[in-house]
């Protein structure tokens, strides 16, 4: 893992005005990613963990403060991120290679060699039998496959997974959080998974980042040292538990 | 197929039949009546002078070569099917361009509910004066009377695109034009086929009611004709065929419909 800094929030605040007044939805966040690091944020629901995506990825600005990205301030959608949205938000009149070039279609950069890359990724993933069919035709871990090759086929820096399995029963779920960790690890992809769930967001990453109820602040921030077990595994080992506890204490739930 | 149960058999079997007594059940209605009214025009219980009879109207659709009924249907016709593309066309354009731009919808907002609870029949005479008495007013008194549904119904269904597929689109830089294309439209096929089905049926009213006003040509033209020289054979003929040509341009759509939802969808 190299050791270069891909993503910086230098001191992010964001101000939304309601009808009813100011809503202060993000405090002062910093903090930065590491090339190829895997990071979870957790936190209690309205905390701002989508909005944070949201800035990464350039739909909206901050109020105040700078992200940067490879040292290059964000302003606006760039190719830099691939977001990934709860729904796999698959298009219901496209075939699955219809729906993976979507992406690359938006960007204008449906050349020969990025469609052949696709396809690679299609193949790779177990998806090349199914490029004919339509969504429809297809298992939600299998859809949820199928947006993730739409997703890394525009070949993002840093991917950003916005409470990507929670449209999926939970026997499917931890199957496809399997699934993605590996691909993501197998492709040497820099990514933020945003979840509410504590043991999702233990078991998908290299380290975890708390944020508070709203306005949301970092409140934690701590590696987690599972090396490369994949997710299914990690929640076997002992010291799981241990995190999910610490984190349990620190969002406040106590049973 | 070779190894059916006795129980599937049985209600498969059960199905099939009620199928058919439906089918027999509609066509013998019809028969019914065609042969009630035929036999009592005969015997004279009601006058087929005011109340016209089957072998009256049969007589007079082959006798086509004499009463120009083919050219009249070929007017309707033609005048439907300008005002039903215009209708759906302008439609969507408008819709498109209240979608793209959410200031101008609200301030159309008042004005279009208002245009759509109005009878449009009313612009009738106004049409005439402005557009000339001929095709032109017939065609857009069939504007006048589909668009506005089209507008709001297209708009409508646009601005209820699912939102997550929107953000999808926007993750990966879409402007506002690929939005529409990629997610918005095609998100609205089945908006746009309901309307087609409804616009159909409506630019007929709107043809007919011209044809009335204009009094030119068209089948519209015969029904008021027909009635003002008491010739009773001429308007049901013209009411028949009318019935039959709604149908078919109904499923016409219909076909359209089902052609284009299976190449899309599987």
């Amino acid at each position: 893992m190299k050791e270069k800094e891909i993503l910086q929030f230098a001191d992010i605040s964001l101000t939304y005005q309601a009808d009813n007044g100011e809503v202060e939805a993000l405090k002062n966040i910093n903090f930065s990613i590491k090339e190829g690091e895997l990071v979870s944020i957790v936190g209690p629901s309205g905390c701002g963990k989508t909005t944070l995506l949201s800035l990464i990825a350039g739909l909206e600005p901050p109020t105040s403060g700078k992200i940067l990205i490879s040292a290059e301030e964000v302003r606006g959608v760039s190719g830099k991120t691939g977001y990934m949205l709860q729904k796999d938000s698959l298009l219901d009149w496209r075939t699955i290679r219809g729906n993976v070039l979507l992406g690359l279609e938006i960007r204008g950069l449906k050349t020969a060699e990025n469609i052949a890359y696709a396809e690679q990724l299609l193949k790779c993933y177990g998806l090349l039998d199914f490029r004919d069919k339509h969504p429809s035709q297809l298992s939600g871990g299998m859809r949820q496959r199928a947006a993730l090759i739409r997703t890394l086929a525009v070949k993002p820096d840093i991917l950003l997974l916005d409470e990507a399995f929670s449209a999926l029963d939970y026997q499917t779920r931890l199957v496809v959080a399997d699934d993605v960790y590996s691909i993501l690890r197998n492709e040497k992809k820099t990514a933020i998974v945003v979840t509410h769930d504590i043991a999702e967001g233990i078991s998908m990453a290299d380290r975890i980042v708390i944020l508070s109820k709203r306005p949301g602040r970092v409140s934690m921030d701590f590696p987690l040292e599972f090396g490369d077990a994949p997710p299914l595994k990690r929640r076997d080992n002992p010291s799981f538990r241990d995190y999910f506890n610490i984190i349990r204490k620190e969002l406040g739930i106590n049973v | 197929m070779y190894n059916i149960s006795q129980s599937r058999k049985l209600f498969l079997q059960k199905k099939k039949r009620r199928h058919i007594t439906i089918r027999v059940c509609q066509v013998s209605i019809l028969l019914l009546t065609i042969l009630l009214w035929e036999s009592l025009a005969r015997v004279g219980v009601i006058d087929s002078f005011i109340m016209s009879q089957p072998t009256r109207i049969l007589r007079t659709i082959s006798n086509f070569q004499n009463n120009n009924l083919i050219h009249h249907i070929g007017v309707t016709f033609f005048e439907t099917i300008i005002g039903f593309s215009l209708g759906v066309l302008i439609g969507i354009l408008i819709a498109f361009v209240l979608w793209w731009s959410d200031f101008l919808a609200k301030i159309a907002d008042p004005y279009l509910v208002v245009i759509n609870a109005l009878p449009k029949i009313a612009l009738g005479p106004v049409i005439i004066i402005w557009v000339g008495a001929g095709t032109q007013a017939v065609i857009v008194m069939a504007l006048a009377i589909s668009l506005v549904i089209t507008i709001m119904e297209m708009l409508n269904g646009f601005k209820n695109a699912d939102a997550e597929l929107v953000k999808m689109a926007k993750t990966f830089g879409a402007n506002r034009f690929q939005i529409f294309t990629k997610i918005v439209f095609p998100y609205n096929l089945h908006t746009l086929f309901n309307c087609l089905k409804i616009n159909i049926g409506l630019t007929l009213v709107g043809v007919i009611a011209g044809e009335f006003l204009v009094s030119r040509a068209g089948l519209g033209y015969l029904i008021v004709y027909g009635g003002q020289v008491f010739q009773m054979d001429l308007v049901m003929t013209s009411v028949i065929i009318l019935a039959v040509l709604a149908a078919l341009l109904y499923r016409l759509v219909a076909l359209f419909e089902h052609i284009v939802m299976k190449s899309v969808l599987k």
